[in-house]
């Protein structure tokens, strides 16, 4: 690891790297790690297969990621984002189960869709809508908001389903088992169409600007005239908007919903969120720190289980590997931060 | 002064709980019977014992989601130990050794926090999966149903018990002094101590606490080897209830303790927060999601009840004060950003 501080001042300098330390960090790490996976399982990582197999298992947790990504922009948070998708899933799951029935014809089947779509899409920007209407009109706290939505969203998928799954009859698997072109899993074309638009967001239109300036100066935001509760209001709605997205992919995936998906997702895209760069208080972050982190994390999940299926327990050690990377990549970022020296590459990933 | 003990969250959450408790009796009388009491007292003492750790860490305006973790890293580990041991003494021992585990885990956060200043929910999240990884990969991923023997006669350990008109023996467990316990030390500390008055201080402003000379890096190691301790102590108490040591157990419930605490009225941006309320809090959100079904309300609306309560309970004083705001004139701010958790 000692290379990345020689090649450094020789590296092209686009405003990507020179602006960001960290996500110059991230992709040492994400490369130092795919390099080294590489070389212990030289039969098995570097294959087709795998990426393959890999480029359909990040999506999900990356869009979720995005999600808390932009709520953490303005310097709160949704931890609502997988009760959302949860919610939204079970919906879409309903609307298919009744709108089409086992001998549909093709028409039949391509509107059912495109309902149970529309409905997931609904419900998650109506769930996304209250979490912003509660911070920015009843002025809670986004994380007590959310932790109460969360809640609320995740006892609604309970109340409409009793708490058994609901099944998507195979008719959304085409999303989790087919490949565009027969190379790219759709679910990445999903991810990649997710990062394009919201990167355009975030960076081209008047309310990107404002999420970030809400986010570094609220009152300096609230004095030079931004609306900042719409702001607010549309941001989380995003975030609902995006959870929902992630649902269709987890359907594709498993061809069924249920309130108890994946809880776990909330903390894991937090993880994500913060190994990108995007600082907890708000103003800060990048969508390419996103993908190179959700890269990162795959990577190491990856090789862990390759490394380690043979041994009991060994599924464990990605939850292990990943706080440690978290810990390591927020340290590092600090004392960076605080020195204000050209970023030293510390992250030890082997 | 009415007024002001009218307008604490506290006494809300008091009188909501006392309402709900009358209604839940009227519509089924089995509430008040021992047998139910003693069962609530039972499930409060885990989330209430936790709740108490959340509650100065939330004070001290930080937030902390690892003691479920550290708390089943304890309880599972020195299950473990015990049983390659073959120790046969009683469960003083199991307590002691689990909470000491506990105090070493919440040091390693007190570390990141204290040293490097990193924002406590981002190392807490981190540590969470560092101590769960652990544990499930080195130390086990089995539930052991084989307990030590001290542990395993745990469960049985009742202060007193009562037999009831139905001839149905039920008894209070002793695992409710432990909360008894940790509520009176934390209430000492918080109100009658320099360390307390520094925690609030901290929770307050962390520059004007340093100005003014107070101890923050004692207090961080403090707060965080103590919410190790409570957790260990906890891990071992539910291990010893629910007679097995399952390391995949208990974390998840996170979420569930903080909004427990931010319902008695501990404030997530730090600074505020009570004893007394955090325990009205628990019990509130006990008696709520174990009467529910003596209520006639399907279980699977549980989780809409609960939600909303934590919904309405946190908004109404929210609304509260931007209302009092208005009356002096002062467009209230929401929380600036740099302050928030």
């Amino acid at each position: 690891m000692s290379a990345p501080d020689a090649s450094y001042p020789s590296l092209p300098k686009p405003r990507f790297f020179v602006r960001d330390g960290n996500l110059l960090r991230l992709l040492i790490a994400c490369a130092a790690i795919f390099v080294t996976m590489s070389l212990l399982k030289p039969d098995v990582f570097p294959t087709p297969e795998n990426f393959l197999s890999m480029g359909s298992q990040f999506p999900e947790i990356g869009i979720l990621a995005i999600a808390i990504m932009i709520t953490m922009l303005t310097g709160g948070i949704d931890l609502s984002v997988v009760s959302v998708a949860n919610l939204s899933g079970v919906l879409a799951a309903l609307v298919i189960r009744t709108l089409i029935p086992a001998d549909a014809s093709d028409g039949q089947v391509i509107l059912g869709l495109v309902a149970a779509i529309a409905t997931a899409f609904l419900a998650g920007a109506a769930a996304g809508l209250i979490n912003g209407a509660l911070i920015a009109y009843v002025n809670l706290t986004p994380i007590l908001a959310t932790l109460g939505t969360m809640t609320l969203y995740t006892g609604l998928t309970v109340a409409m389903t009793r708490g058994n799954a609901v099944f998507a009859e195979n008719r959304l698997t085409f999303i989790g088992a087919s490949n565009l072109l027969g190379i790219i899993p759709i679910p990445l074309v999903i991810f990649a169409a997710v990062v394009a638009v919201l990167a355009l967001i975030l960076n081209r239109t008047p309310f990107g600007l404002k999420v970030y300036m809400l986010g570094s100066n609220l009152n300096a935001a609230r004095f030079s005239g931004i609306n900042v509760r719409r702001v607010l209001l549309t941001t989380y709605m995003l975030s609902g908007l995006l959870a929902a997205v992630a649902a269709i992919i987890f359907l594709g995936r498993n061809n069924s919903a249920k309130w108890d998906f994946a809880p776990s997702y909330v903390l894991q895209a937090i993880v994500v969120a913060v190994l990108a760069g995007v600082n907890p208080s708000g103003g800060s972050g990048r969508i390419a720190g996103i993908v190179l982190a959700i890269l990162a994390l795959q990577f190491v999940s990856t090789g862990m289980n390759m490394l380690l299926f043979t041994i009991s327990g060994g599924q464990f050690f990605k939850e292990f590997a990943w706080g440690a990377l978290l810990l390591i990549i927020m340290v590092a970022n600090s004392k960076s931060e605080r020195k204000r020296l050209p970023p030293k590459p510390k992250a030890k990933t082997d | 002064m009415l007024k002001r003990i009218f307008s604490r969250q506290e006494t809300l959450v008091g009188v909501t709980l006392l309402a709900l408790c009358l209604t839940i009796g009227l519509i089924n009388p089995v509430f008040w019977t021992p047998g139910n009491w003693f069962d609530l007292a039972r499930s409060a003492t885990v989330t209430g014992i936790f709740a108490i750790g959340v509650l100065i860490v939330l004070v001290s305006g930080g937030i902390d989601v690892s003691f479920t973790a550290i708390a089943v890293f304890s309880m599972y580990t020195t299950t473990v130990i015990m049983n390659q041991i073959g120790f046969d003494g009683g469960m003083i021992a199991f307590f002691t050794m689990s909470a000491g585990i506990g105090v070493a885990l919440g040091l390693i956060n007190a570390f990141f926090i204290a040293r490097f200043r990193l924002p406590t929910l981002i190392v807490t999240l981190g540590t969470q999966s560092l101590f769960r990884g652990f544990l499930l990969f080195v130390i086990g991923s089995k539930i052991i149903r084989d307990l030590p023997p001290g542990m395993a006669n745990y469960s049985g350990a009742f202060l007193f018990t009562v037999t009831d008109s139905r001839g149905i023996t039920v008894g209070l467990h002793s695992a409710v002094l432990f909360l008894v316990g940790v509520a009176i030390l934390a209430q000492i500390i918080l109100r009658y101590t320099m360390l307390g008055r520094s925690i609030y201080a901290l929770g307050g402003s962390r520059e004007a606490a340093e100005r003014a000379g107070f101890n923050i890096v004692g207090a961080q190691i403090f707060i965080y080897a103590f919410v190790g301790l409570l957790a260990g102590l906890t891990g071992m108490i539910y291990g010893g209830l629910n007679r097995q040591a399952n390391s995949q157990d208990i974390v998840g419930q996170e979420l569930d303790v903080i909004a427990a605490t931010v319902l008695g009225g501990a404030s997530i941006t730090g600074g505020r927060g009570s004893v007394i309320g955090t325990l009205l809090g628990v019990t509130l959100v006990t008696v709520l999601s174990n009467s529910l079904i003596l209520m006639g309300i399907p279980s699977t609306w549980q989780r809409v009840v609960i939600g909303a309560i934590i919904i309405i309970g946190t908004a109404v004083p929210a609304i509260r004060a931007l209302r009092t705001s208005r009356r002096a004139n002062v467009e209230i701010e929401p929380v600036p950003a740099e302050e928030r958790p």
